[in-house]
């Protein structure tokens, strides 16, 4: 942008500041009622603000709510505990405990390669962590099922070694892996690049491995990107359908996750045991939220006092 | 243990950080790098220090080849501009990082972590974060926690950098002492030249990647080996090709046919020290240093004509 770009675009905010005086000149001294003005207007973007925010997301989620314990607490806790709610409820668990782990051990490692790293093809790579947010996921599970199906590019190997991954576990930790990539690698790279390269090599010259000096001073220094980071991939593991959905080939029993099964039972017209599994993810996801949030302000507190 | 630095050069693309530096800096030395930013002074300590391979050249550490070697395992003690301070942990733990990543035994390492503490006066602060210590206070923080490890070497990227005047002064004639207590050999770098000539016992003069002349802070001084060091360390008046320390011009109280005429501009009273803004009868203009007996004695003031006496004027080949 040029200089004098810059200077067009500052005119608005004197201009601005110029309209609020003279209408407040008008009757009552200037300063209470530019005063007024902006508590109105502060008022008002609260009050969009807030609606907002109730239209789109605590009105369906309290409908969700409301509509789940309607009927009182024993249909909730029967549909909650069929064979096939417990079965999802445990598959996506034990798919986010697997596909976690691993993206935040590959964010941290990706981030540390792109945030320090110096080699051609930096920004093609930094490029291609995003693609998963920009693909959708019905397109990645399709991908996935072209290269590792039946007849896919490796699927065909993997079958005589005996391994399935299309319509098994590990295709969808695979499918949900893929779709929650960015978050781990995106909220660290930042946090990072501000926690500098100083105490790193401070350590060093204290005689700290590089092992030591990663454990001791570069993942303390970036937990709070790496948390956010677990904390967004896990909600969006827990919540993944597109992609699962497909390579899941959506077994009951054996390879329905939460999320599947929500839209198998909605599908059923069995909406206590949707809401009920919905309600179940939605706390779920709470929870993870909860948790972080605490973990924030018991550490913080420690350190920033 | 003694440092030499032998034919060192180091890019970074284009620019030329250092090119053919040699330096010796004897065992326990006290010494200083002195140089405008972007000189190399920076760069050549953190090659010292392992923190930046050179492109050629070597560095010997006690007598032995270090340049390929990690800064790990150097024995240097490194304290950063900023200090760079690991944020997460408490005083005590950032002076005992470099024992404790040596597995020293736990009574050990708080024995020694006080013993530090009070060294560099932050006793009663062992529980505290970076974050609740002044800029004074941090520094003295850093420096415990490289001398620590007991380094062979104590190696400072502008320790006084960050601090305001006061602070400065006071850490300045701190280290002189902490430097005569523990005898480690200590290269320091600054850009400010008063810093440099009060605390070091010698000064390596760089400009541009170079070394311009290495000496005891007298030696600069006095025999200074071209213009850049003239006018680098000490006040200067350049005329022409010529180079005249302002406390050489002598000011006389009457005229006896030696002097040159010249027109006070501007008297410039700074406590002890008086500044006299000079404009000769040939139009140069330049300043004179004196004290303040000598000021009042002459009843110097503005518009006054009077004699002055030039040195011989410094001239350099260029």
């Amino acid at each position: 942008m040029s200089s004098s770009d810059a200077g067009a675009l500052s005119i608005p905010g004197p201009a601005g500041a110029a309209r609020v005086s003279d209408r407040g000149s008008a009757g009552a001294p200037p300063a209470a009622a530019g005063a007024r003005a902006s508590r109105r207007r502060q008022l008002g973007a609260r009050v969009i603000a807030l609606g907002y925010l109730a239209l789109l997301l605590l009105a369906p989620v309290a409908m969700i709510f409301y509509r789940t314990f309607e009927h009182g607490i024993s249909p909730v806790i029967n549909a909650a505990t069929t064979p096939s709610a417990t079965h999802a409820f445990w598959l996506s668990l034990e798919i986010v405990a697997i596909a976690v782990p691993l993206n935040t051990a590959f964010g941290i490692g990706m981030a540390l390669l792109l945030e320090r790293g110096r080699f051609w093809g930096k920004s093609i790579l930094g490029v291609m962590i995003d693609l998963p947010f920009a693909i959708s996921p019905v397109v990645v599970g399709l991908s996935l099922v072209l290269v590792y199906g039946k007849t896919g590019w490796l699927g065909d190997w993997l079958a005589e070694q005996g391994i399935s991954v299309i319509f098994s576990v590990p295709g969808m930790v695979i499918a949900t892996a893929v779709v929650s990539l960015p978050f781990v690698v995106r909220e660290t790279m930042p946090v990072l690049r501000e926690l500098g390269v100083d105490a790193e090599q401070a350590a060093e010259t204290l005689g700290a491995s590089p092992w030591q000096t990663f454990w001791r001073i570069t993942l303390p220094g970036i937990r709070w990107g790496v948390v956010y980071g677990v904390v967004l991939t896990t909600a969006r593991a827990l919540g993944e359908f597109g992609a699962v959905s497909i390579v899941s080939g959506r077994i009951e029993e054996q390879t329905q996750t939460l999320p599947l099964f929500v839209q198998d039972r909605f599908e059923n017209f069995d909406s206590t045991g949707a809401y009920t599994a919905a309600v179940v993810l939605a706390l779920l996801a709470l929870a993870t939220l909860l948790a972080m949030n605490l973990l924030t302000r018991l550490t913080r507190r420690k350190t920033e006092a | 243990m003694a440092i030499e630095v032998d034919h060192v050069s180091k890019r970074f693309g284009d620019f030329v950080a250092l090119e053919n530096v040699s330096i010796t800096v004897g065992d326990g030395a006290l010494t200083a790098l002195l140089g405008p930013s972007g000189s190399g002074k920076s760069t050549l300590l953190r090659i010292i220090a392992g923190l930046e391979r050179p492109d050629s050249g070597e560095v010997v550490i006690g007598g032995e080849d270090v340049t390929q070697a990690p800064a790990r395992t150097r024995g240097v003690g490194f304290v950063f501009q900023h200090y760079a301070p690991f944020k997460h942990m408490t005083v005590h733990d950032n002076v005992a990082f470099g024992l404790s990543v040596r597995k020293r035994p736990k009574d050990e390492i708080r024995g020694r972590v006080e013993e530090l503490l009070g060294l560099v006066r932050l006793d009663g602060l062992a529980g505290r974060y970076p974050s609740q210590l002044s800029g004074g206070q941090l520094q003295r923080m850093a420096l415990a926690r490289a001398l620590a490890v007991q380094p062979q070497v104590l190696l400072l990227d502008e320790p006084f950098g960050a601090l305001d005047a006061q602070v400065r002064a006071e850490l300045r004639e701190w280290l002189r002492r902490l430097h005569e207590e523990i005898h480690v050999t200590t290269i320091f770098v600054t850009h400010d030249q008063e810093e440099a000539m009060e605390v070091a016992e010698q000064i390596v003069v760089m400009n541009r990647g170079r070394i311009e002349q290495a000496g005891a802070p007298r030696e600069l001084y006095e025999s200074p080996s071209n213009e850049f060091v003239m006018s680098f360390i000490g006040p200067v008046n350049r005329l022409g090709d010529a180079f005249v320390r302002p406390h050489d011009i002598q000011i006389l109280a009457e005229s006896d046919g030696t002097g040159t005429e010249a027109l006070i501009e501007r008297v410039v009273h700074l406590g002890f020290e008086v500044r006299v803004e000079l404009k000769l009868h040939d139009g140069r203009e330049l300043w004179a240093q004196v004290t303040r007996e000598v000021a009042n004695e002459l009843e110097l003031r503005e518009g006054q004509i009077l004699s002055v006496r030039l040195p011989a004027p410094r001239v350099f080949a260029s």
